[in-house]
C-alpha cells in the first residue's frame, strides 16, 4: 500500500509525459521547415514548450478535490472575463479575443477549453448519474452559455472545441441516448442562428469550404493548396525540408493552422501512421486513466478532457485534408504557437493529478 | 465531496462511466481510420494527380504596382512626387565569398553594421538566387561611385524604387497630407487585390480623400518557375494603369504669403474664391514635415511632434475651433435686419455698457466711454458691443441660431479632406442636453459679440463670408479642382454646384451690410482702417478679438500682465473686391491680439496679392 513509485511519487504519468515530449519535439523538427528553416523561430517554440510541460508537471501536483473546489469559481471568472473581453478586448485578425494584462496578452476563451468541462464535471459528480432531463438541461446550459460568448467574438473554432469539451464529459456521464439525440436535433435547429452571427469571411470559409474549386485565389486557395501538398508527399513523403508547395509560398499558415499539410508532403503515409499512433497511444492513455479514476469527477473529467484533445486531432486533419469547414483549429501539440500549447498542457496536468493523487494504491497500475 | 459518492451506486455509476468511455473509444477509432484512408486517397491513390498539380502550380503571379498619381498646385508646380530611391543588393548564389564583397563594398558605399546584420537575417530566409538589399536609401553619389566600379562585383546591382517625395515639406502638409505604409487599418478598407503590390496608401489629406483616383489599378505578371521557384520566363504580362494627377486648388504665391505671415506664430489662413469653392491658400500654423511619416516616422521625432506645445499635428483650418468674437457682427447684424428688428439707420445708445434688467452685472463695450449714438453702420465699422449686445437680446437665441445656422456654423463645410469639425453653434437645446441647464439671457448677449459658447473653425468663417459675398448662394469649399489622366493630358474638371441659397426678403440687406464691411477698412472710423488705406480696389471686412480669459468687471487688460498664451485671439474676415468678390479669406492668429493690428494687415497684403496678379487692379 506504501509502496510508491517515482512517478506516484512526482505526480508524473510517465507515459503521458513522454507521448506529449515527442509530440513536442516532432512539432519543432516541422517548424524549422514550414518556417523557412529559421532557427529562431525554432528557439521560441521549444521555450514555449520547456514551459508548457512545466505547466503541465506543477498542475499535476494539484489534488483532484481541491480542482473540484476551484471548478466554479474559475468558471465564473471565465464567464466575467469573456463579458469583459467583448467591451475591453484587443482585436486581432478582425476578432476580439485579447485581454491586454499589460504584462502579457490573455486570451479568455482558451481559459474556458479548460473551465468548462471542469464545471460540468463538478456539477455532476455528486449527481446521481445517468443524469436527469433536468440536470442535462442545466449542464446544457453551462455550455452554451460560454459557447455563445466566444462565438461571437467570432472565434467558431475555440467555440467548437468548448463545446466538444463540454459535451463529451455529458455524453461519458451516461445521457441517454434519446436526450443525446434531443439535444443534437435542437443543435441543428439554432444552426441558422449561429450562421446569422458568424461574420462574412466565416460565411465565406463555410461556403468554399462546400466547393473549393469555386474560388481559387480566394478562400479556397487555402484547402485546394493543402491537398496538392498532402497528396504530393506520396507514401514515403519528400523528405525533410523537401516540400516543395510548402516551401514555395503556396501554403498558407504553414507553420501553425496547416502544419500538418507541411508534415504530410515531408513524411508521407507513413509519417502520419506514426503520428497517428502517438496521439492515439495518448488518447488511450487519457481514457485508462479516466477508468481507472476513483471517484465521478476524476473519471469524468478526465475522459472529457482526452475526448477534447481528440476533437482538436480530428477537426484539424479534417480541415487540412479539405473535409471540414478551416475554422482555425491547430494541430494539437505540434503547430506552432503557446496558448494552445498551455492550454493542452495543463488539460493533462489535471488527468495526471488524476491518476497519480489515488489513494489506496494497488501495485499492479 | 468524495464523502458524498459513499451513498451512491458507486459500481452501478462506474460500470456506465466506463462503458462510455469504451464507446467513445470505439467511436475515435472509426474516426481516425477516416482521417487514415482520406490521407490514404489523398497520398497513394490521387498521387499522380496531386504530383502532376504540384509540378505545374509553378506559375505564379506577381504583381506589379502602379504608379501614384501626382499632385500639382493650381499654377503646375509639383507638390507630390514619386522619387526614385536606390537600393544596393545582392545575389548570393552569384557570390563566391560574401564576406570579402561586402567589405569591398564597404570602401566605396556605407555600409553599417545594422545593415550587415539586417542582410544576414535575410540571407537566412530567402532561396540563393533572390536578391537580397544590403543598403537602403543610397544617395547620388554612392549610385555613381557603384555604377564606374560595378564590373568589379558581379552579383551586385542598384535597383530603384519610387518613394513619395514632397517638395515643398511643410508648406502645404494640412491641406496634401501624406502617404504612409500601408496598415491593419487600411487593410481593412481597400480591395487588397488592387493593393497587392502597393507599400504605401494616403493616410491624411488630399492623398487620402483622392485615395482611389492616386493609387491607380495593379498589373500582374504571370511568371513560370522551376520546382525551386526560379523565374523560367514570363508567360503573361499585364501593365500596371498608374494613377491619376490631382490638381490642387492652391495659389502657391497666396499660401506663402499667408505662411509668411504666420511664421513662428500659431493659427490659421484660408482664402477662398467665391464663385467656384476653390480654396486658395490653406494654412496652418507650425507645420510639420510629411516625407519624414512616409517610411515610418521615428518614435523620438513623433513624440517631439505629440508633445509641441504648439500642436503642430492638428490642422486648425479644419480642426481649430475659436470664438469667432466681433467677426460674428456681420452676421448678426443681418439677422437683425432680416427679422425686422434693426434697420439700418435706427440708431440706439452705447454709454459703454449694457445691463440686463434687474441685474448689476455691467456687460462692458470694448471703448470704456461709449460710442454715443450709434446705427447698424456704426455699430459694424467701430464694432461697437453695447449695440450688438442690445440686438441679440431683442432678437433671442432662437433666432440667432436659426440664422446663424444658415450660415453653417456648427456644421461641416463639406470640404474634400476628412477630420474637418462642426465646432460648435449653441441653442436651448444643446444647452439643455450637454450641459443639463436651461438657456440664460445672458448667455445670448455675450454671443451677439461672438463669445461664449460659440466656437467656429476658420474654415467655416471663410465659407460664411463667401456666402455674404455672394449675397447668399452657399458655394462649397474643394483643394481639388481637376483630375488628369497621366498619359494622356486630359484634364477633368470637377464641377462645384451651389444649391443652396439664403433669400432674404429684402435683397438691400446684403447691400447695407457689405457697405458697412467696406467701411471697416476704408472709413477713417473703421477699426481697420490702417489696413484698407491707399488701397487700390474696395475691399470688406470685419475684425475680431476673442478673449481667451475673462477679465473681471473691474479689471482692465494689460497685454504686458497676462502670459502669451491667454492672450487674445486676433481675428479679421473679408472678402475683395466689393463690387464682384473674387477672393474671401478668414484670418486667425492665436494669442496675436488685436485684430486689427495683427490679422487685418495680413489680409490686406494677400488681397494686394491677389488682385495684382489677376489684373483686377483698375482704379489709379
Amino acid at each position: 500500500m506504501e509502496e510508491k513509485n517515482l512517478g506516484q511519487r512526482l505526480h508524473i504519468d510517465f507515459p503521458l509525459f513522454f507521448g506529449i515530449l515527442i509530440l513536442g519535439t516532432l512539432g519543432l523538427v516541422v517548424i524549422y521547415s514550414a518556417g523557412g528553416q529559421d532557427m529562431e523561430l525554432v528557439y521560441r517554440q521549444a521555450i514555449k514548450l520547456v514551459i508548457a510541460l512545466a505547466g503541465m508537471v506543477i498542475i499535476a501536483q494539484l489534488s483532484p478535490s481541491k480542482i473540484a473546489r476551484w471548478s466554479f469559481n474559475l468558471y465564473l471568472i471565465g464567464l466575467i472575463l469573456l463579458i469583459i473581453v467583448i467591451f475591453y478586448g484587443d482585436v486581432g485578425k478582425g476578432a476580439q479575443r485579447w485581454l491586454d494584462l499589460k504584462l502579457f496578452r490573455f486570451q479568455p476563451s482558451e481559459l474556458m477549453k479548460l473551465t468548462v468541462p471542469m464545471m460540468v464535471a463538478y456539477y455532476l459528480a455528486d449527481k446521481t448519474l445517468p443524469p436527469t432531463i433536468l440536470q442535462a438541461s442545466m449542464v446544457c446550459f453551462l455550455i452554451i452559455l460560454p459557447v455563445l460568448l466566444i462565438a461571437i467574438q467570432p472565434d467558431l473554432g475555440t467555440a467548437l472545441l468548448v463545446a466538444a469539451a463540454g459535451f463529451s464529459v455529458l455524453f461519458v456521464a451516461g445521457i441517454s441516448w434519446r436526450l443525446l439525440a434531443i439535444i443534437g436535433g435542437l443543435g441543428a435547429a439554432i444552426t441558422p442562428l449561429l450562421w446569422s452571427l458568424m461574420h462574412s469571411y466565416q460565411k465565406r470559409r463555410v461556403l468554399t469550404f462546400l466547393n473549393p474549386e469555386n474560388d481559387p485565389l480566394g478562400a479556397g486557395y487555402h484547402t485546394i493548396q493543402s491537398k496538392i501538398a498532402i497528396g504530393s508527399g506520396g507514401f514515403y513523403g519528400k523528405g525533410w525540408l523537401n516540400g516543395t508547395q510548402s516551401h514555395l509560398e503556396f501554403l498558407p499558415e504553414r507553420s501553425t493552422d496547416f502544419i500538418f499539410a507541411v508534415f504530410c508532403e515531408e513524411f508521407g503515409m507513413l509519417g502520419v501512421l506514426f503520428l497517428l499512433c502517438i496521439y492515439l497511444f495518448i488518447i488511450l492513455r487519457g481514457l485508462y486513466i479516466a477508468i481507472n479514476a476513483q471517484h465521478n469527477f476524476g473519471r469524468l473529467l478526465a475522459s472529457g478532457l482526452t475526448l477534447t484533445f481528440f476533437v482538436y486531432i480530428f477537426v484539424n486533419m479534417g480541415m487540412v485534408t479539405g473535409q471540414l469547414p478551416i475554422v482555425g483549429v491547430p494541430l494539437p501539440l505540434v503547430s506552432h504557437g503557446g496558448t494552445s500549447m498551455v492550454t493542452l498542457t495543463i488539460g493533462f496536468g489535471i488527468i495526471m493529478a488524476i491518476h497519480t493523487h489515488r489513494r489506496f494504491l494497488s501495485s499492479k497500475i | 465531496m468524495v464523502k458524498d459518492f459513499i451513498f451512491k451506486n458507486q459500481d452501478h455509476e462506474s460500470n456506465l462511466i466506463s462503458r462510455r468511455i469504451y464507446i467513445s473509444a470505439f467511436i475515435i477509432l472509426i474516426l481516425i481510420s477516416m482521417i487514415v484512408s482520406r490521407i490514404f486517397y489523398l497520398t497513394v491513390t490521387k498521387n499522380v494527380h496531386y504530383s502532376t498539380l504540384s509540378q505545374s502550380n509553378r506559375v505564379k503571379i506577381i504583381p506589379i504596382p502602379p504608379i501614384r498619381g501626382l499632385i500639382y498646385s493650381r499654377d503646375g508646380v509639383i507638390l507630390a512626387e514619386n522619387k526614385s530611391a536606390f537600393s544596393l543588393v545582392v545575389t548570393p548564389e552569384k557570390i563566391s565569398s560574401l564576406n570579402e564583397t561586402i567589405d569591398q563594398l564597404k570602401k566605396i558605399v556605407l555600409i553599417e553594421d545594422s545593415d550587415i546584420k539586417r542582410f544576414k537575417k535575410s540571407l537566412d530566409r530567402k532561396r540563393k538566387f533572390e536578391k537580397i538589399i544590403l543598403r537602403l536609401n543610397l544617395d547620388k553619389e554612392e549610385v555613381a561611385r557603384f555604377s564606374v566600379n560595378r564590373h568589379r562585383y558581379p552579383g551586385v546591382d542598384v535597383v530603384a524604387r519610387l518613394n513619395r517625395h514632397y517638395p515643398l515639406g511643410k508648406k502645404l502638409v494640412h491641406a496634401i497630407g501624406y502617404v504612409a505604409r500601408i496598415d491593419d487599418h487600411d487593410l481593412k478598407s481597400i480591395d487588397t487585390s488592387n493593393y497587392s503590390g502597393t507599400t504605401h496608401i494616403g493616410k491624411l489629406g488630399v492623398e487620402k480623400y483622392y485615395e482611389e483616383f492616386l493609387h491607380g489599378h495593379v498589373g500582374y505578371q504571370q511568371v513560370e518557375t522551376n520546382a525551386q521557384g526560379r523565374i523560367i520566363r514570363v508567360l503573361e504580362h499585364v501593365a500596371s494603369k498608374p494613377g491619376k494627377n490631382i490638381h490642387l486648388t492652391i495659389d502657391l504665391s497666396l499660401q506663402q504669403i499667408a505662411i509668411d505671415a504666420l511664421k513662428d506664430k500659431r493659427g490659421a489662413i484660408v482664402a477662398m474664391d467665391p464663385i467656384k469653392g476653390d480654396v486658395l491658400a490653406f494654412v496652418s500654423s507650425p507645420g510639420y514635415d510629411p516625407n519624414k511619416f512616409v517610411n515610418g516616422i521615428d518614435t523620438e521625432s513623433y513624440n517631439l511632434l505629440l508633445a509641441s506645445k504648439d500642436r503642430p499635428l492638428i490642422n486648425r483650418a479644419t480642426q481649430g475651433k475659436y470664438p469667432p468674437g466681433s467677426t460674428f457682427k456681420p452676421f448678426m447684424g443681418l439677422i437683425g435686419l432680416e427679422n425686422g428688428i434693426r434697420n439700418n439707420t435706427k440708431e440706439s445708445w452705447c454709454p459703454g455698457w449694457f445691463t440686463l434688467k434687474g441685474n448689476k452685472h455691467r456687460y462692458r463695450d470694448w471703448k470704456k466711454q461709449g460710442h454715443g449714438h450709434t446705427n447698424m453702420h456704426k455699430a459694424v465699422m467701430e464694432s461697437c458691443d453695447v449695440y450688438f449686445y442690445t440686438l441679440a437680446y431683442e432678437l433671442g437665441i432662437d433666432r440667432i441660431y436659426e440664422g446663424m445656422s444658415k450660415f453653417g456654423f456648427g456644421q461641416t463645410t463639406g470640404i474634400d479632406i476628412e477630420g474637418e469639425k462642426k465646432a460648435l453653434m449653441p441653442s436651448r437645446r444643446w444647452k439643455r442636453e450637454v450641459l443639463g441647464e436651461a438657456w440664460f439671457p445672458g448667455e445670448t448677449l455675450i454671443l451677439g459679440i461672438g463669445q461664449g459658447y460659440a466656437l467656429v473653425t476658420p474654415l467655416q468663417l471663410v465659407k460664411a463670408m463667401t456666402t455674404f459675398a455672394n449675397k447668399g448662394h452657399i458655394i462649397q469649399p474643394r483643394l481639388v479642382t481637376s483630375i488628369s489622366n497621366s498619359i494622356i493630358t486630359e484634364v477633368h474638371d470637377l464641377p462645384n454646384y451651389s444649391k443652396n441659397k439664403i433669400v432674404l426678403s429684402n435683397n438691400t440687406h446684403w447691400d447695407d451690410m457689405i457697405i458697412s464691411m467696406k467701411d471697416v477698412v476704408h472709413d477713417v472710423k473703421g477699426t481697420a482702417w490702417f489696413s484698407g488705406k491707399d488701397a487700390k480696389y474696395n475691399f470688406a471686412g470685419k475684425t475680431g478679438t476673442a478673449q481667451v480669459i475673462g477679465i473681471g468687471q473691474d479689471e482692465n487688460y494689460k497685454k504686458e500682465e497676462i502670459a502669451e498664451e491667454f492672450q487674445d485671439h486676433a481675428l479679421f474676415i473679408g472678402f475683395a473686391p466689393v463690387e464682384a468678390p473674387k477672393i474671401a479669406i478668414a484670418i486667425i492668429v492665436e494669442n496675436g491680439g488685436g485684430g486689427s493690428k495683427t490679422a487685418a494687415p495680413i489680409a490686406r497684403k494677400m488681397f494686394d496679392t491677389f488682385m495684382n496678379n489677376r489684373g483686377l487692379i483698375t482704379k489709379g
